[in-house]
């Protein structure tokens, strides 16, 4: 279960969950059969395979055209495919400023996509409004829809967002079943 | 060199010599002031004069001189394609009666410039078949660009007003 190995992402309480069969079942079943907890199993699917809703508004969506294109490559990490439709996207991926128009429109991207599902704050106007302390512009995305990874800079270095996606991964590795469904988000009008 | 460029603001005071205010010349920036009563006369004529022929107009917006009277000025850039020249006229528009005449007429371009200086400024142009807000939503109260309007005069249209 070494990092890099074919059991990686089996987080650790796994990995002692594991060796403790290596005695019993596990010798019995032999080398074609991994044990493992269905949590653990599920999240180490869900942390390699994100598909993207670029929720593209400003400037910093050029740099998220250099990260997911092959110079810092985002399929490396299993999160190449944008889709453009929230209903097969699991990562909204919030690119830029949100301004208070836009609002609804983004909160009604969150809310069609389909549960488990994970939001990326890339860059500083996305994450806190930014310098655009102003009449138009929504202070933190976070006011309205929850977001699992902030990663502010105006705009983030690649290797920053590269790091965001990593820690997200760890993130989504250690979910439970009892932490989706989340439902919509709190600020939505008129359920 | 200095006579060719000076060309429109001659004209300009010839053909209407009670409404230029005040022309600013420098080094061919060529910036005319005058009454907003004539403005659609004034374009009509920097449009279509043979020697002139300012057929594009490269932009329309709004300042507002907070404090002084009048307060708003909508400024005007016109180039002419034919001669390769440029000028600027600058409006009055005062606080009490903030309205001016629409050139859409003269430009049909003008259309969004003018509905963008009114979503921003609050500035009246009459004769705009579809004077309503561009950049901001409906239901916003205010232009936003008036100096009197708060910088955080945040209207959400939804979540938290922060």
């Amino acid at each position: 279960m070494e990092e890099g190995g074919t059991g990686m992402g089996i987080i650790n309480s796994q990995q002692s969950a594991v060796g403790s069969l290596q005695s019993g079942e596990e010798q019995i079943l032999g080398s074609s059969v991994l044990l493992t907890k269905l949590d653990a199993i599920v999240g180490w699917g869900r942390k390699y395979s994100f598909f993207l809703y670029p929720f593209v508004t400003a400037c910093c969506g050029m740099e998220f055209m250099s990260l997911a294109g092959p110079r810092y490559d985002l399929d490396r990490f299993g999160a190449a495919l944008p889709r453009f439709s929230p209903r097969q996207a699991d990562l909204l991926f919030v690119v830029g400023t949100i301004s208070h128009k836009q609002a609804p429109i983004l909160v009604k991207v969150y809310n069609q996509m389909t549960e488990p599902k994970w939001v990326f704050s890339f860059g500083v106007c996305a994450t806190s409004g930014g310098f655009y302390d102003n009449y138009a512009t929504v202070q933190g995305i976070d006011t309205l829809i929850p977001v699992d990874v902030y990663v502010p800079g105006c705009p983030p270095r690649p290797e920053m967002v590269i790091d965001g996606l990593l820690k997200l991964q760890q993130k989504v590795a250690k979910e439970k079943w009892s932490d989706w469904p989340r439902g919509e988000a709190p600020v939505t009008k008129n359920k | 060199m200095t006579a060719m460029e000076s060309i429109t603001l001659k004209k300009l005071k010839e053909k209407f010599p009670d409404s230029i205010v005040d022309t600013h010349s420098f080094r061919g920036d060529e910036t005319a002031t005058v009454k907003k009563e004539k403005i659609i006369e004034i374009c009509k004529f920097l449009r279509d004069d043979n020697e002139l022929l300012y057929n594009f107009m490269m932009d329309l917006t709004a300042v507002d001189y907070y404090g002084r009277e009048p307060r708003f000025e909508v400024v005007y850039h016109f180039y002419s394609l034919k001669y390769n020249r440029r000028v600027r006229l600058k409006v009055p528009v005062p606080e009490s009666d903030c309205t001016v005449d629409s050139i859409i007429s003269v430009w049909i371009g003008a259309d969004w410039f003018e509905r963008e200086a009114y979503d921003l400024y609050g500035i009246i142009f009459n004769g705009h078949p579809n004077l309503k807000r561009i950049l901001l939503y409906e239901g916003f109260e205010g232009h936003p660009l008036r100096k009197d309007y708060p910088v955080r005069g945040r209207q959400p249209l939804i979540g938290p007003k922060n």
